[in-house]
C-alpha cells in the first residue's frame, strides 16, 4: 500500500517537473500516436485533409509556443513566418520544379535565419514593444507579397499553385492520406526536437530568461542569444508548417497571411495552454474544427468566437485545455491518494 | 464623541500582518504624534486608515463606518492624508497639484480662497505656481503635499514623516505653520514622525508602538517623561 | 510644385486621421500603459454606426455627434466589463484580450454589415475650393476637423477639473486617489474619450478608403507610427507624429518610385522597428526609466 503510494507521489512529481517521462505520459503518448496512425483510415478523404490541417496548426502552435510560453517573448506576427515558409515551398516547387520534401527544410532554414534577424531588433523591446512590432510585421505582410516587383516569383495577387504530392513507392494510398502521414511524421520529429530541447539545459535557460531576465544573465546566460535564437527556431516551426499547409492547400496568395491568421495561431496557443508542448495539438483541433462549426451559422462567426474564447480563456481557463486537464488529473488524483 | 475611533486595527501586505490590533482615538481639534522605530507600522497604520492596504478591524469617522471603503471614498469623508513620499503629481504644475487637493469639493469661489490662503503659507509655492512640481525641491514638495491636503478642507490631516528630508530650520518652519493651521482652523491631525521630540512638541496627545501594537500611550507630556521612551526615542 | 502640393495636402488629410488614432492610442496607453490593439476596430465599428445612422436618415453632423457619444459609453463599457478583470496581470494576458477584442469588433461588422465596400458620404462639396487644383475639399474638411477635434481634447485636458483629475490618475493613481479621484472610472473614461476620437477617425476616413471591416487595420498601424514618433508619453507628441507619418507616407508613396502603394506599410513596420529601436521615447516623449 505505502509503495504504491509512493510510486503515485513519484510519478506527480515527475510529470510536474518534466525531467523524466512517467509511465501515464508514456501510455498518454502511444495512445495519441496510434489515433494518430488510425484516423485516416476511418474518415473520408476530406476529413483527412482537414486533419492534415489540425497538425499543420499545431507545428505552428507549437512554433509560437516555444517563443511565447517558454521564453516569455510575445509575437503577433506568427503569420508573416507561416507565409515566408508557405512561399518558400511554393516557389521552389513552382519555379524549380523541386520535390516537396526538400522544401521543408529549406523552409525552416528560410524561416529560422528571417526569425533571427527580426529576432535581434525584437531583443531591445519588453513586452509590449515586441507585441507592437510584431503587430506590424503582420499588418505589412500580405502588402508585401503583392508588391510588383516580386511577382514575377510570388505571383502577386494571384499567388501561386502547386500540384498535390502522390504517394511514393507504390503505395496505395490517396494523395491526402499521403500526404496526412507525410506531415504526422514531420510533426513526431519536431515535437520530439522541441521537447528535447525543452526539457534540458537549454529549457532551463529560456525559462530563467522569462521569469527573470536579469537574474538569468547575471548567472551567465546568453541572454541576447538565447531570446534571438528562440525567435530563429520558433520561425523554424512556424515556417515548417507553413510549407506543409501550403502543399496540403494547394494554393498560396497573400490574402491567406493576414493579420488574423496570426490571431488563429495566437487563439490555438492560448486555448491549448500557454507553454505546454502537447498542448498545441488541441490548439489546432480548436484552429481547424471551431471554424468548421461556427461557420454554419454566419461567415463572420468563426472570428467572433475565437475572440470570444480568447477573453473567455483569460478569465476562467488562463493555462488553456492543457492546464485543465493537469489540474483536473492533480485533483483526481489527490482526491484518491486522500481515499 | 471622538473624531476617530479605532478598534482592533490590523493590517496586512499579502500574507504579512503588520498591525496587530491597535485601539485609539482622537479628540477633535486636538494633534496627536505616533511614535516608533523603523518597521513598527507607523506608515502602515496611516496606510490602514485610508484603506491603502488589507485591514481588519473597525475604524469610524465622526460616527460613520469607514474601515471598508475605498480609499477614495474614506477621503471624501474630510481626510487628507500627506502621504510618505509627498504623492507630488510631478509633471503638473504647482497650482495644478494645489486644485487637486480640492478636487471633491464643490464650491469654486472658496476653493479659490483658500489656494491664495495657502499660498500665504507657503509663499515659496505661489513663486512656483505655474512650475512643474517635479522640479520643486524636496521641502517645497513637502509643503505642496500639505498645501494639498489643505485644499481639501479636511476635518483630519494624516502626516507622515513631514520632516523626512527637510533642513532643520525647514522643519521648525513647516511644524509651526502647521501648529498654526490647527489652531487657526481647528484641524485635527495624526503625526507620525521619526523624530519624537519635534512631534511631542506640538503633540497634545501620542502613541508608541512597537511591531504593529501600540505598547505605550497618553498624553504628550507624560510620554515626554516616560523613561523608555527617553532613552529610545529622544536619546537622553 | 502642383504636384507637391497635391501630394502635400492629401498627406496632411491622412495625417490627421493618424493623429487621431494616434491620440486615442496614447490616451489609453498614458492611463493605463496598454497599447489598445483594438482601437482600429472599434473606430471602424463606430464608424459603421454613423454608416445605419446616415442611411437611417439622421443628418450628417448630427451623426457625426451622435456616433462620437455612442463610441463614448462603448469605450467606457468595454473598459468596465471587458478589460477591468485583466487589468495588471499580464502583458500577455491584456494583450491577448486586447486582441480578442479586435476580434470580435471585426467579425462582428462583417456579421452585422457584410463584408462588401460601401461608399460613405462625405459632408464637404465635391468641388475644389475657389477652383484651386491642389486641394479637395474634403481633404480641407478632414484637416480642418481633426484640428477642432484636437483641439478641444487639449483644452478639455488643460482646463476642465475632470481633464485635471484624469491626468492625475493616469500619473499617479495612488495619489490621485489620496485626493477623492475614482482612478477606475477615470480609466473608463479615458477609453471612452479614446473610443470617441477614434470615431472622428474612422468617419473622416471612411470616404476616402471606402468602408468594410478591416479599413482600419492599416490606419492604426500608422497612428502607432505616429505615436511613436511623437512620443507615446506626449499627446501633442503624437499628434504631430500622427501628421508627420501622414505627409511622410503620401510623399514617399509619390516620390519613390519604387515603393508605391505596396510597401508603404512595411515603411510603417520599419519606422515602428526603428523607433522602437533606437529612440524609445521618440521625438518628444519622456524616457521612461525602466524599474526591475
Amino acid at each position: 500500500m505505502d509503495a504504491q503510494l509512493g510510486a503515485k507521489v513519484r510519478e506527480i512529481a515527475a510529470l510536474a517537473s518534466g525531467a523524466k517521462l512517467s509511465r501515464l505520459q508514456w501510455i498518454g503518448i502511444a495512445v495519441a500516436i496510434a489515433v494518430g496512425l488510425i484516423v485516416p483510415l476511418l474518415v473520408s478523404d476530406y476529413r483527412t485533409f482537414q486533419f492534415t490541417l489540425v497538425l499543420v496548426y499545431a507545428m505552428a502552435v507549437l512554433g509560437l509556443n516555444i517563443l511565447t510560453g517558454f521564453n516569455g517573448q510575445f509575437s503577433l506576427g506568427h503569420s508573416a513566418f507561416f507565409a515566408i515558409g508557405a512561399y518558400t515551398a511554393a516557389i521552389m516547387m513552382d519555379h524549380w520544379e523541386i520535390a516537396y520534401y526538400w522544401t521543408l527544410p529549406a523552409a525552416g532554414v528560410v524561416c529560422l535565419i528571417a526569425g533571427f534577424l527580426f529576432g535581434l531588433p525584437a531583443l531591445r523591446l519588453e513586452g509590449l514593444y515586441l507585441a507592437l512590432a510584431t503587430f506590424a510585421l503582420s499588418i505589412a505582410t500580405p502588402p508585401l507579397l503583392k508588391y510588383d516587383h516580386l511577382s514575377e516569383w510570388t505571383g502577386g495577387v494571384q499567388g501561386v499553385v502547386i500540384t498535390k504530392p502522390d504517394a511514393p513507392f507504390g503505395l496505395q494510398i490517396s494523395q491526402d492520406n499521403w500526404l496526412y502521414y507525410f506531415t504526422f511524421v514531420v510533426l513526431l520529429v519536431l515535437y520530439f526536437c522541441a521537447w528535447n530541447l525543452l526539457r534540458g539545459r537549454t529549457g532551463r535557460a529560456l525559462k530563467a530568461i522569462r521569469d527573470n531576465p536579469i537574474a538569468a544573465q547575471a548567472m551567465g546566460i546568453n541572454t541576447a542569444l538565447y531570446k534571438s535564437l528562440t525567435f530563429g527556431v520558433s520561425a523554424l516551426y512556424t515556417g515548417v508548417a507553413g510549407a506543409l499547409g501550403a502543399i496540403a492547400i494547394q494554393f498560396v496568395a497573400p490574402d491567406s497571411f493576414t493579420f488574423f491568421l496570426s490571431v488563429a495561431i495566437l487563439v490555438g496557443m492560448v486555448i491549448g495552454g500557454i507553454g505546454s508542448i502537447p498542448g498545441s495539438i488541441f490548439g489546432g483541433i480548436v484552429i481547424v474544427f471551431v471554424p468548421n462549426v461556427a461557420e454554419q451559422i454566419s461567415k463572420a462567426a468563426p472570428w467572433a468566437v475565437y475572440g470570444t474564447l480568447l477573453i473567455l480563456c483569460m478569465y476562467f481557463m488562463p493555462l488553456g485545455i492543457w492546464g485543465f486537464i493537469r489540474m483536473g488529473y492533480a485533483r483526481l488524483t489527490r482526491r484518491r491518494k486522500a481515499d | 464623541m471622538a473624531l476617530l475611533e479605532v478598534s482592533k486595527l490590523e493590517a496586512f501586505y499579502g500574507q504579512t500582518q503588520v498591525l496587530r490590533g491597535l485601539d485609539f482615538s482622537l479628540e477633535e481639534g486636538g494633534i496627536t504624534a505616533i511614535l516608533g522605530a523603523n518597521g513598527a507600522g507607523k506608515t502602515t497604520t496611516l496606510r490602514a486608515l485610508c484603506g491603502m492596504v488589507r485591514t481588519r478591524g473597525e475604524v469610524s469617522f465622526s460616527g460613520a463606518r469607514i474601515s471598508s471603503g475605498a480609499t477614495e471614498s474614506i477621503v471624501r469623508h474630510g481626510i487628507a492624508h500627506v502621504p510618505e513620499g509627498r504623492g507630488t503629481f510631478v509633471r503638473l504644475t504647482t497650482e495644478e497639484n494645489l486644485r487637486l487637493g480640492a478636487y471633491t469639493r464643490k464650491d469654486p469661489q472658496a476653493v479659490g480662497e483658500d489656494l491664495e490662503r495657502v499660498f500665504q503659507y507657503f509663499p515659496r509655492l505661489k513663486e512656483r505656481r505655474h512650475q512643474q512640481a517635479g522640479t520643486l525641491s524636496g521641502g517645497e514638495q513637502q509643503m505642496l503635499a500639505v498645501g494639498r491636503a489643505l485644499m481639501m478642507r479636511p476635518r483630519l490631516m494624516l502626516l507622515d514623516e513631514p520632516s523626512f528630508g527637510l533642513a532643520p530650520n525647514l522643519t521648525e518652519e513647516l511644524f509651526d505653520i502647521l501648529g498654526a493651521i490647527n489652531k487657526e482652523r481647528r484641524v485635527s491631525m495624526l503625526v507620525v514622525e521619526q523624530n519624537a521630540s519635534l512631534a511631542l512638541a506640538i503633540a497634545d496627545h501620542a502613541y508608541l508602538l512597537e511591531t504593529g501594537r501600540i505598547v505605550i500611550s497618553g498624553t504628550a507630556k507624560e510620554i515626554e517623561q516616560d523613561e523608555t521612551v527617553r532613552k529610545a526615542y529622544l536619546g537622553y | 510644385m502642383e504636384f507637391f502640393l497635391q501630394q502635400l495636402f492629401s498627406g496632411l488629410a491622412f495625417g490627421g486621421v493618424y493623429a487621431c488614432m494616434a491620440l486615442a492610442v496614447v490616451m489609453i496607453y498614458q492611463a493605463t500603459d496598454h497599447l489598445n490593439f483594438a482601437q482600429g476596430e472599434m473606430a471602424m465599428f463606430s464608424t459603421y454606426i454613423a454608416y445605419t445612422l446616415i442611411s437611417h436618415g439622421v443628418p450628417y453632423w448630427w451623426t457625426f455627434l451622435l456616433a462620437m457619444a455612442i463610441s463614448f459609453v462603448g469605450g467606457v463599457m468595454i473598459e468596465r466589463i471587458i478589460v477591468r478583470p485583466v487589468e495588471g496581470t499580464s502583458v500577455l494576458n491584456e494583450v491577448i484580450v486586447f486582441i480578442g477584442l479586435l476580434t470580435i469588433f471585426n467579425s462582428l461588422a462583417g456579421w452585422i454589415w457584410e463584408y462588401t465596400i460601401k461608399p460613405f458620404p462625405s459632408p464637404f462639396p465635391k468641388d475644389p475650393l475657389f477652383g484651386n487644383t491642389f486641394v479637395g475639399t474634403h481633404d480641407l474638411g478632414v484637416i480642418g476637423v481633426t484640428l477642432v477635434v484636437l483641439f478641444g481634447v487639449f483644452l478639455f485636458f488643460r482646463y476642465t477639473p475632470i481633464g485635471l483629475a484624469m491626468r492625475a490618475a493616469a500619473q499617479d493613481p495612488a495619489s490621485a486617489r489620496l485626493v477623492g479621484i475614482r482612478v477606475g472610472w477615470m480609466l473608463a473614461l479615458g477609453w471612452g474619450l479614446a473610443a470617441a476620437i477614434g470615431a472622428v477617425a474612422g468617419i473622416l476616413v471612411a470616404p476616402i478608403v471606402f468602408l468594410e471591416p478591416n479599413m482600419m487595420g492599416s490606419i492604426l498601424l500608422y497612428g502607432f507610427a505616429g505615436a511613436l514618433l511623437g512620443g507615446i508619453t506626449n499627446p501633442a507628441g503624437a499628434v504631430f507624429g500622427g501628421f508627420a507619418v501622414g505627409v511622410l507616407e503620401t510623399l514617399i508613396g509619390a516620390y519613390v518610385s519604387f515603393i508605391g502603394s505596396e510597401l508603404k506599410l512595411t515603411v510603417a513596420l520599419v519606422l515602428i522597428i526603428a523607433v522602437l529601436v533606437f529612440r524609445p521615447s521618440g521625438l518628444f516623449g519622456r524616457v521612461v526609466v525602466k524599474r526591475v
